[in-house]
């Protein structure tokens, strides 16, 4: 018999203090705890979480590894399936994947898996284990689109396999999302997105940043003009969508990925940096998802007093349930049931306000949550120096309208099966390029299915 | 890294640089811009594409010192190099589209205000060679800030010159020069102004009187350049624009410039702090 103890608890920074910190909020396990928490893992037979992962890490093994302290082999195990451990570890939502279908969790707690893998993570990186093992180059060149976490898993797959990998970054830094848009409190850049690019490069593969594909270079010159025999496109979703309400141009508004891009890329809570980033004294985040709350969370620390303003209640907020917890005890104020309807603007052209509208609850909609129906005639102002709009976003369009033949859908997202394969022979795609913005590890998933994809394909037309 | 293979101090405050970007070179088109960062802890900053030369694989900007940023820009010398220079970024000029028998019939009327004139110079080359007639009306603040004179007057049908204190060529705005033109009976099928948002306003409601269409290049405030943060919105025609993928040149007789130049200012306060002293006119 399992030990039946407690979900061991995970240290964090005290709220009072994190609000005003961009260090991370999570501490993680120590070596004690990891082990004592690994005991806790039935080390099913059949073991759903493996299942419940895009990636199918070898939970139970890993697991079984680190309980008998052999974190080197725990390590080794997850490499196996993953490139970004420490990333997925951190920003993973694990309560609807591997820890969702853990057994444990049907009269209890699953286990921590994250707080396990992030461990192990952790620990490789700082005794420096690393897993370097490639085949022997096959001489063949397969470019990849994109350093986020979709083309870092595919670019992993294919330089494990013998191929030689090239990356085109657009922005001047490695890891797309894990950039720009994930904030260090919840991702620290140097030590954790840094390290793990570096382990991919540490393959062979190399990454070739300030490209922008289907401009200083297209889908087509990569295959015709530089040889190479195969071309993913892991581009994510970055174009950020807006309300178009009246007043949303006015000077104190921008996107989530304004926001983000400013403090996470350009470094902006950095003073030895250069890039400027606006906050005033009242921050309104439009919003509910990851981002919402990673805007909120970073405005707050930048010293504004942040609300966020969701149209439904808290139990439809697409947010990860931890990171609304978190926001929640840093101090951000939730004001739900309320939709913009327009952004007031004094007479310099700046937001003073936004004219609001209460919502209530209808009938359920296609994606399950229930549907905001506006309260007629239920509209008030709320004051606030700053607007972030983080309402999603869908792909850049750019690509594929310098690729004939590539087909998108209605969302603008590259049309491409299960598999990666895109219309066009030769282009693979996946992550938030084909299904618009998810998660992390899905993306992840979709660049190893498109480098199996890859392989294959290469394979048949050498024969 | 990107190497600077040249550098000249046209102006006391306005520099021209020769960068090594095969690449870019290779790929870039005239009207399509470009982000460079001068250092590790810099900002990324938008410039016009200005020349490239395919065969060299070296893209020549123009920066005209007004902020922290552009100073740090200005301040590097030949043999230096930027950390990130990446492009070519938004749309070509759409008269890169025309065929060279079109454009052989056509005539057209730049406007250059200061800086501007650095990629007007180009796109004038680039028309004079396909044999179409090309006038440019150049204005700056004085003579110190006057640049490519000669070289225009080398590509250029007319050059007219005119500058706020008579430095040099005559006293007055471009828009002065616009208006002389028209009345005179001058006809072309186009106009193009580059330079500061407030001439480019003007020009465009003088050229609109005239019936004269206009295309603007809006020097917008960008982050990433690529569509990913919307900072460089502006609105033509009533919708919403991404100056960055939908332009940057846009139809000036559409163009909401109050709005454009307001937006301008987002982070004026800040920059200001940062030393930051507006020496083109803009914000007075």
């Amino acid at each position: 018999m399992r030990n039946k103890i407690p979900r061991v608890p995970v240290r964090e920074q005290d709220p009072q203090v994190r609000r005003g910190n961009f260090e991370e909020v999570c501490y993680g396990y120590n070596s004690e705890e990891a082990m004592l928490e690994a005991t806790r893992c039935l080390q099913c037979k059949k073991p759903s979480c493996v299942g419940a992962c895009p990636v199918s890490i070898k939970i139970p093994q890993f697991i079984l590894k680190v309980e008998e302290g052999d974190f080197a082999a725990a390590s080794a195990i997850i490499a196996e399936d993953s490139s970004l451990p420490a990333v997925c570890g951190r920003v993973c939502p694990q309560e609807s994947q591997c820890e969702g279908s853990c057994i444990l969790g049907v009269k209890g707690e699953p286990v921590a898996i994250g707080k396990l893998e992030r461990f192990v993570a952790d620990w490789s990186r700082e005794n420096k284990v690393k897993f370097t093992d490639v085949k022997p180059s096959n001489g063949k060149k397969v470019a990849v689109v994109g350093s986020g976490p979709a083309g870092l898993a595919c670019a992993t797959d294919l330089a494990k396999e013998g191929y030689e990998v090239t990356i085109f970054e657009v922005l001047h830094e490695a890891g797309g999302v894990l950039q720009y848009g994930i904030p260090e409190f919840r991702l620290p850049k140097e030590s954790v997105v840094k390290t793990e690019v570096d382990n991919v490069r540490a393959l062979g593969v190399k990454i070739e940043t300030n490209i922008v594909v289907g401009r200083t270079v297209t889908i087509d010159s990569l295959l015709d003009d530089e040889g190479f025999e195969a071309v993913f496109i892991g581009s994510g979703a970055g174009l950020p969508k807006f309300m178009n309400i009246p007043g949303e141009n006015l000077n104190g508004v921008v996107s989530a990925n304004e926001f983000l891009t400013r403090n996470n890329l350009m470094k902006a809570y950095d003073p030895s940096y250069d890039t400027p980033i606006y906050v005033g004294k009242r921050v309104a985040v439009v919003g509910g998802g990851n981002v919402a709350m990673d805007a909120a969370r970073t405005a707050l620390r930048l010293g504004a007093e942040v609300t966020v303003i969701y149209r439904r209640t808290e139990k439809e907020l697409p947010a990860r349930v931890e990171e609304v917890h978190h926001a929640k005890e840093e101090g951000i104020n939730f004001m739900m049931l309320t939709n913009p309807t327009e952004i007031l603007g004094d007479e310099r052209g700046w937001v003073k306000g936004i004219r609001c509208q209460k919502m209530e609850l209808g009938e359920p909609d296609e994606s399950g949550r229930r549907s905001p129906i506006p309260v007629p005639d239920a509209f008030f102002d709320t004051q606030t120096d700053v607007v972030i709009m983080s309402l999603g976003t869908s792909p850049n369009p750019l690509i594929a309208s310098t690729t004939p033949g590539l087909e998108t859908n209605k969302w603008r997202c590259i049309v491409a099966d299960d598999d990666g394969k895109t219309t066009r022979e030769g282009v693979f795609a996946g992550g938030d390029a084909v299904t618009g913005a998810a998660t992390v590890i899905l993306a992840m998933g979709a660049g190893r299915k498109a480098a199996a994809a890859i392989h294959e394909y290469i394979s048949s037309k050498k024969r | 890294m990107y190497k600077i293979l040249k550098k000249e101090q046209l102006t006391p405050i306005i520099v021209l640089m020769e960068v090594e970007a095969p690449r870019l070179a290779a790929s870039a088109k005239p009207g399509q811009f470009l982000i460079v960062r001068a250092h590790e802890k810099g900002e990324r900053i938008p410039l016009t594409v200005c020349d490239y030369d395919t065969d060299r694989g070296t893209v020549t900007i123009v920066t005209q010192i007004v902020g922290a940023s552009s100073r740090q820009i200005c301040h590097l010398n030949q043999g230096d190099s930027f950390v990130d220079f990446v492009g070519p970024l938004g749309k070509p000029s759409e008269f890169t589209e025309l065929s060279d028998d079109e454009l052989k019939s056509m005539r057209f009327l730049f406007i250059a205000g200061g800086l501007g004139t650095a990629p007007v110079y180009p796109q004038v080359k680039y028309f004079h060679s396909k044999g179409a007639k090309v006038d440019v009306i150049i204005g700056a603040k004085n003579r110190d800030m006057l640049i490519f004179e000669n070289e225009m007057r080398a590509v250029a049908d007319n050059v007219y010159i005119c500058t706020d204190d008579g430095s040099a060529g005559e006293k007055g705005l471009v828009t002065d020069v616009l208006a002389r033109l028209m009345e005179n009976g001058e006809q072309y099928n186009h106009a193009v102004a580059i330079g500061p948002m407030i001439m480019m306003k003007f020009a465009s409601l003088a050229a609109k009187k005239h019936n004269l269409p206009i295309i603007v290049s809006l020097n917008t405030l960008m982050v990433d350049g690529t569509g990913m943060c919307g900072a460089c919105r502006v609105t033509v025609g009533g919708k919403t624009k991404f100056a960055c993928v939908d332009g940057p040149e846009f139809d000036g007789a559409l163009v909401d410039f109050d709005e454009a130049m307001r937006r301008q200012g987002m982070y004026r306060t800040i920059e200001s702090e940062a030393d930051h002293k507006c020496k083109i006119g803009l914000g007075e």
